[in-house]
């Protein structure tokens, strides 16, 4: 670690200094003063930090003992020495660490209802942004966790799932405000038991209702659900496309059907959405890279893929990420080869690798998570975290946005009293696009006030039933 | 001419409506809502409609008189949602959640036609629908609600079919008896009444049908709404030219929708008021939004002013539930609503939204005076609870030109009280339907049967 820091600090310091001279020197070393200063009392200067003092993994450009400069929600500058602008809000980080937002690639948080339409086995229609609930309190614990973006998928009780989105852990703002401006959209996809059990009576868990089953119920099911799938998605592609060159030629026509099923499996086909496959066994990993060359689309992640070290090699020469779990195993039949190696060793043979909390519990220690990687494996601590912050923003193809501490990206960051990737490490405070959505002390000097209010509306109710007389029934 | 009172008093002994040729009730206080407060005045009903209303009112000869003294009349109310009169209707509840698989079915109405009697595998099977179904069409004139009801005072109810995702189109009907469905008909459609969930499934996992979760239920109506548009494009190219054209397939799915011209949406929290008007603007459908728990919270308000969508407040204010486990710990949010939710009809009268009280599974008077008076107790001016029973109801729905105040021309439906309306000590000494009159019945205990309860339109827990 020490070592690390020691080599980068440079080479960040002169990248620090170059942005600097970019942004700044057309009106020289006077003008940018003046600059500085119109800008502190503009009110923008309000949206102006700068974190002190602290020990800043950049994931990028190593760690560096420094400061760190956020202006209009973006990392203006990061360095031993910084321009702190007059007026800017002061965070002494003094003996913490700063380290960039944590982005959770698989979570199924603030939704409301449930996460899987699980009636059919294609249910590409539903969509998770028709039903994003930001005041779901996963949220702001994610949030005290580090955690700043995350992936939000329908559940796995489809071959193919329903659409996904990727959302800030914008903890206080509606719906929209929390909805990543600009990310890819995203589908959920999932092999094996899930897709094959739900819907199932004879395999379903508790099933009591005596109901036809849902196709498929098998593995090769799943694998003929998907190319049926994608067959329909094919020639409703087609319909699209003569359709829209007729009229383009000057035809006026009835345009086609528009089938919210197909419309997801047509913008896959056209590389404007990507599939998060949830997965487990070797088999169905290198089934769906059969199918995706056949019908010519990427798989962007396979997610959970406890057997990706078997076919890491195909992972990573089909250009999938993989999205895993750090060291659960055997929970399921099909996870019963799952060894907490796996994420290393995918690593080693080029797939991007991040580690995934697919629960609101798990979302919330996501640094430990990663810290296990380098336990098991042997990654360096930079890689370590890369698979909790840059790695899950490849993935999600947000890594021009997040993942790292670099200039210009936007100012999500994270900061721990202690060593990040250890258990005792502590988030204390958390700012998105450069606002404070987390303070660990506020939080916790707030905490006997929200209780005593909590205690008051208690009190009050139980008042009131008291005092409530039994309703009277006249002519009763 | 003019009959004795006490002659006329033994005619309507058993509430059944007489029907003279007119009738006046003079020396009360006359609440008109669209007017000022006439201190003492007479009204005058002919033909089923208001002839004349004012101070100095002269009673015509042949009316039948009602001495008003020391009485009020007020406009009938109106039940801006409800199922009154709708057959099986006592028997169901929407509150089926749709939520993780937990739903257990409910009972389906049993006089309403199921949708679908096999499990439907995607939109095209049109699950949950019975958009055609007009409330106008399926009017029980006998459930027993109606009397109950109008003892309460309400003369009127905006009535739907409520089972399924599309249940239906209400209608505006007056809440006589023993008269033909035919003669209760107001104004027919009201509106397409839509929910989240099902009534019923199993949640979507195992065995059920589609859809089993709100999202999907999002993801139906927005498909049925793109089916709709393109439907209408091919039946008009049909009817312009039909040689050489393939017949459309005639979809009485979508038939419903299309002569739907707006649309009952549910939401209950903050997070759905959001969700539901930026649904109904993407539909392009005018929208009620029914339920409205948490528009106590000024940001609700905010967003349906700026929407400017008319909202319907379920008179079924939360409770603590009773058979709660006591170990469990509910959130500040559910507390704050459960301490705050009567507080929503003064919060939207302040904020310019235009709203509607509705029953939400009230029946009985006693129910329905007290829910009404806990809005009044925080904070909702006497005069504006009664516009949300009156005016407002029959504003939002369009019949505002025949209903909702006492006006010369309107639809004399009227309700006479000894004290004020909502208190508690006040006694309905009569009502007027259509210029019928009928006395209330003496309040009969629950039934056991509860209509639509809003509690989790689209999963609000």
């Amino acid at each position: 670690m020490t070592k690390l820091k020691i080599c980068r600090r440079d080479r960040s310091l002169t990248v620090a200094a170059r942005n600097r001279r970019q942004s700044r020197d057309p009106q020289g070393a006077v003008g940018a003063l003046l600059l500085a200063a119109s800008i502190a009392i503009a009110p923008l200067s309000a949206q102006t930090t700068v974190i002190r003092n602290a020990t800043i993994m950049t994931v990028t450009k190593g760690t560096l003992k420094g400061s760190i400069v956020v202006k209009d929600g973006k990392i203006a500058e990061v360095g031993e020495k910084v321009m702190e602008p007059a007026g800017a809000k002061v965070i002494d980080a003094g003996g913490q660490y700063v380290i960039p937002g944590i982005i959770d690639c698989h979570s199924h948080i603030a939704v409301d209802g449930s996460v899987n339409e699980g009636s059919v086995s294609v249910s590409s229609m539903v969509d998770i942004k028709d039903v994003i609930n930001p005041e779901d309190i996963a949220i702001f614990r994610a949030l005290a966790g580090g955690v700043t973006t995350a992936n939000i998928l329908h559940g796995s009780a489809n071959a193919i799932g329903g659409q996904t989105l990727v959302l800030k852990m914008r903890w206080g703002k509606d719906a929209q405000g929390l909805i990543f401006e600009g990310a890819m959209p995203g589908i959920k996809f999932a092999l094996g038991e899930n897709p094959k059990r739900a819907g199932n009576p004879q395999g379903g868990r508790g099933a009591t209702v005596v109901a036809e089953a849902r196709y498929p119920a098998t593995r090769m099911g799943i694998e003929d659900t998907i190319r049926q799938a994608f067959n329909e998605a094919k020639a409703y592609k087609a319909e699209w496309d003569t359709y829209n060159a007729k009229v383009a030629g000057g035809e006026h026509l009835i345009p086609p059907r528009k089938d919210l099923k197909l419309e997801p499996l047509k913008e896959i086909l056209e590389g404007k959405r990507y599939i998060h496959a949830h997965c487990y066994r070797a088999d169905e990993i290198l089934m769906l890279i059969r199918v995706a060359d056949d019908y010519g689309f990427k798989i962007r992640t396979f997610q959970h893929v406890l057997e990706g070290y078997k076919v890491a090699k195909e992972i990573a020469a089909h250009g999938a990420g993989a999205s895993t779990f750090s060291d659960w195993f055997n929970f399921k039949v099909e996870a019963i080869d799952a060894i907490p190696y796996n994420a290393a060793i995918m690593q080693k043979y080029g797939v991007v690798v991040s580690m995934n909390s697919d629960d609101a519990e798990l979302m919330r220690h996501l640094n430990t998570e990663a810290g296990k990687a380098m336990r098991y494996g042997g990654v360096s601590e930079t890689e370590a975290l890369a698979m909790v912050t840059l790695n899950p923003a490849k993935q999600l193809g947000i890594d021009n946005r997040v993942g790292s501490i670099e200039t210009g990206k936007d100012a999500d960051l994270v900061i721990y009293d202690k060593y990040p990737l250890s258990d005792f490490a502590k988030v204390q405070k958390v700012l998105i696009d450069g606002n404070l959505y987390f303070d660990r002390d506020q939080d916790v000097t707030g905490r006997a006030a929200r209780q005593a209010e909590k205690q008051k509306l208690l009190d009050k109710e139980k008042q009131n039933q008291q005092r409530q007389q039994p309703p009277r029934r006249p002519g009763a | 001419m003019k009959i004795p009172l006490t002659a006329l008093l033994l005619l309507c002994a058993c509430a059944a409506a007489q029907e003279p040729s007119a009738v006046a009730v003079r020396n009360a206080r006359i609440v008109t809502v669209s007017g000022p407060v006439i201190d003492k005045g007479t009204v005058v009903l002919r033909r089923g409609l208001i002839e004349a209303v004012g101070a100095n009112v002269a009673v015509p000869p042949d009316a039948m008189v009602v001495e008003g003294e020391g009485l009020i009349v007020y406009p009938g109310l109106i039940d801006g949602l409800s199922t009154w009169g709708m057959p099986g209707a006592a028997a169901t509840t929407t509150a089926g959640r749709g939520g993780r698989g937990q739903t257990t079915p409910t009972p389906s109405a049993p006089a309403m036609p199921a949708a679908t009697s096999t499990r439907a595998r995607g939109p095209e099977d049109r699950p949950a629908t019975t958009s055609w179904l007009k409330a106008a069409d399926e009017i029980s004139p006998t459930d027993r609600r109606i009397e109950t009801a109008r003892s309460a005072g309400f003369t009127t109810a905006v009535t739907f079919p409520t089972s399924g995702i599309f249940a239906g189109q209400g209608a505006v009907i007056d809440l006589l008896s023993g008269h033909k469905p035919g003669e209760m008909v107001v104004a027919s459609p009201a509106g397409q009444y839509i929910s989240l969930s099902r009534g019923g499934g199993f949640g979507g996992g195992m065995g059920g049908s589609f859809p089993g979760s709100v999202m999907g239920a999002i993801a139906y109506i927005r498909q049925i709404y793109l089916d709709a548009a393109h439907y209408q494009l091919v039946k008009e190219a049909y009817a312009r030219d039909p040689r050489g054209m393939t017949r459309p397939e005639y979809d009485r799915a979508l038939e419903g929708v299309l002569e739907s011209k707006q649309i009952l949406l549910p939401a209950n929290r903050l997070v759905e008021i959001d969700r539901m008007l930026r649904f109904a603007a993407e539909l392009k459908q005018r929208a009620i939004l029914y339920g409205a728990r948490e528009s106590y919270r000024p940001e609700a308000a905010d967003l349906l002013k700026k929407a400017a969508a008319p909202v319907l407040v379920s008179l079924h204010w939360p409770e603590a539930p009773r058979d709660a486990n006591p170990e469990d710990v509910e959130s500040l949010r559910t507390l704050e609503t459960r301490d705050q939710a009567a507080s929503a009809p003064a919060l939207l009268k302040k904020a310019g939204v235009l709203f509607a009280l509705y029953s939400d599974g009230l029946d009985q008077p006693h129910d329905l005076q007290r829910a009404v008076k806990k809005a009044i107790d925080a904070g909702l001016a006497r005069e504006d609870a009664l516009r949300a029973l009156t005016l407002s109801p029959a504003e939002i729905y369009g019949v505002a030109d025949r209903l909702g105040s006492i006006e010369k021309g309107k639809i004399a439906n009227l309700v006479v009280t000894k004290g004020e309306l909502f208190d508690d000590q006040t006694k309905v000494q009569f009502i007027f339907v259509d210029g019928r009159k009928y006395t209330p019945a003496a309040e009969t205990p629950a039934t056991g049967g509860r209509g639509p309860v809003t509690e989790g339109p689209g999963v609000n827990q």
